[in-house]
């Protein structure tokens, strides 16, 4: 489990919005231009920093969902109402406004198409970020390796990405895209509903035989119980990996 | 000078004890949790606990010797690098000055290991003095797994990934070695009081 990272020193960049798109009612993604950004790998985060006239500052972290692209990187923000930081970011930044940010942190939770697979991606919620930043770089790369994407959302509503979702799991070859709804399906869906539990996991995820990279991100109860069913149906606990993108985080 | 954000404002009133919040933290009152794998799962009959590396005599406790040790209960704040703090939180635990009592070493550093494979590396005077806590229970109840359990290091002036969960070991070494979230550009001291989050901060 060693770190191969280079030590830098991380130091805040100013980040220029030019794009900014309604994922759902409550979730925007923010498209910069960071002209001194570093780069970064599929997985990455990076910390947002606010400052307000009277010199108070507020930060967050936010998973990066696009691959590196020059000097352009998305994140996809989760409005928290009573947050202080997300709304901001959801409600009132527009394009052409600045803000603060550096990165990008963590090497943990990464994966670039030399890691191989199979890759089995499993989120809840706007836990989706990270693993978007992945499964587009496994498409960008034009890589081979295959994968399997589970995605529990609450209602059809809070679909993130829902557009992009379907044209890959309609034109990607190796990529299978299964959606669950824990409180309310679309009309006429004749796919699986509730948790990600142990029997889910054992129906739709690549089976411990095939040695799946596994990618676990979403508030902490998903992460916990599906990560805990993996190791129970047979998983090897280093190849599970886990992030927190929890309601905590404002 | 930072770049001011249009239109942005302050919208959480100031912690009532926010001299106890070190810079760039916000209170939560949830206890968030974060790892990088898989909860591992320890047995009690199967636990030990153990002092290694640069020490005259390793030592090692199983569970029953372990919590019949005399523990403290301790209340204190606690600091996440991802920026929660959470304030008076209550745990019991064995003072590591206990589990060190009387041993020679040299070593001027500690590397905890946890069951799962995590580690963190302190200065060894980091966790002496008073300082750190092997804990078991946390607000009365034997500590969750998701949090730690059977038992965590409780470095509680260092940012919280210090204080590894599932502890299994401590390795004494004369030199210093980068642990887990280290070798990622963390920082390798990590002081929430100098916002030392990432490497070079």
């Amino acid at each position: 489990m060693a770190g191969t990272a280079v030590r830098r020193r991380l130091t805040w960049a100013i980040a220029e919005v030019v794009d900014r798109t309604e994922e759902t009612p409550r979730v925007r993604s923010l498209t910069f231009d960071v002209p001194e950004w570093p780069g970064h790998r599929p997985g990455q985060h990076l910390d947002v920093r606010l400052t307000a006239q009277d010199g108070y500052q507020a930060g967050r972290q936010y998973s990066i969902s696009t691959p590196a692209e020059g000097t352009r990187l998305t994140i996809t923000v989760e409005r928290l109402d009573d947050g202080e930081v997300s709304p901001y970011l959801t409600d009132a930044l527009e394009v052409g406004d600045r803000i603060e940010l550096r990165g990008p942190i963590g090497g943990y939770f990464v994966w670039e198409p030399d890691r191989g697979g199979p890759l089995q991606l499993i989120a809840g919620g706007s836990g989706i970020a990270p693993l978007m930043a992945m499964l587009r770089e496994r498409l960008r790369a034009r890589s081979d390796v295959p994968v399997r994407m589970l995605l529990s959302w609450r209602s059809s509503e809070d679909v993130i990405y829902a557009d992009e979702l379907n044209a890959i799991a309609r034109d990607a070859t190796g990529v299978e895209i299964t959606h669950t709804f824990t409180r309310s399906a679309p009309d006429g869906w004749t796919g699986r509903t509730g948790r990600l539990d142990r029997e889910a996991l054992a129906a739709l995820a690549w089976t411990p035989s095939e040695r799946p990279l596994a990618y676990v991100c979403g508030p902490t109860g998903l992460v916990e119980a599906v990560a805990s069913a993996l190791v129970e149906l047979g998983h090897d606990p280093a190849r599970v990996l886990t992030e927190r993108f929890g309601p905590t985080g404002g | 000078m930072s770049f001011i954000s249009r239109g942005f404002q302050r919208r959480q009133a100031p912690a009532a004890s926010s001299d106890r919040v070190p810079p760039g933290q916000y209170v939560t009152r949830d206890f968030p949790v974060l790892s990088a794998g898989p909860t591992p799962r320890i047995r009690l009959d199967e636990w030990r606990l153990e002092i290694i590396g640069e020490v005259d005599q390793p030592r090692s406790w199983s569970w029953q010797e372990f919590t019949a040790l005399p523990a403290e209960e301790v209340t204190l704040d606690i600091h996440c690098v991802t920026k929660w703090s959470k304030l008076n939180t209550a745990w019991t635990g064995v003072p590591l000055d206990a589990l060190l009592n009387g041993l020679e070493t040299s070593a001027g550093f500690v590397v905890a290991h946890s069951y799962g494979g995590y580690t963190a590396n302190l200065p060894l005077d980091d966790v002496t003095g008073g300082k750190a806590w092997v804990a078991y229970r946390y607000d009365g109840e034997p500590l969750e797994p998701e949090h730690g359990g059977p038992a965590r290091l409780l470095v509680p002036h260092l940012y919280f990934w210090k204080s590894a969960k599932w502890l299994r070991a401590l390795e004494l070494r004369a030199d210093d070695a980068p642990g887990f979230w280290e070798g990622y550009g963390y920082h390798n001291y990590g002081d929430p009081w100098r916002e030392q989050r990432y490497a070079g901060d």
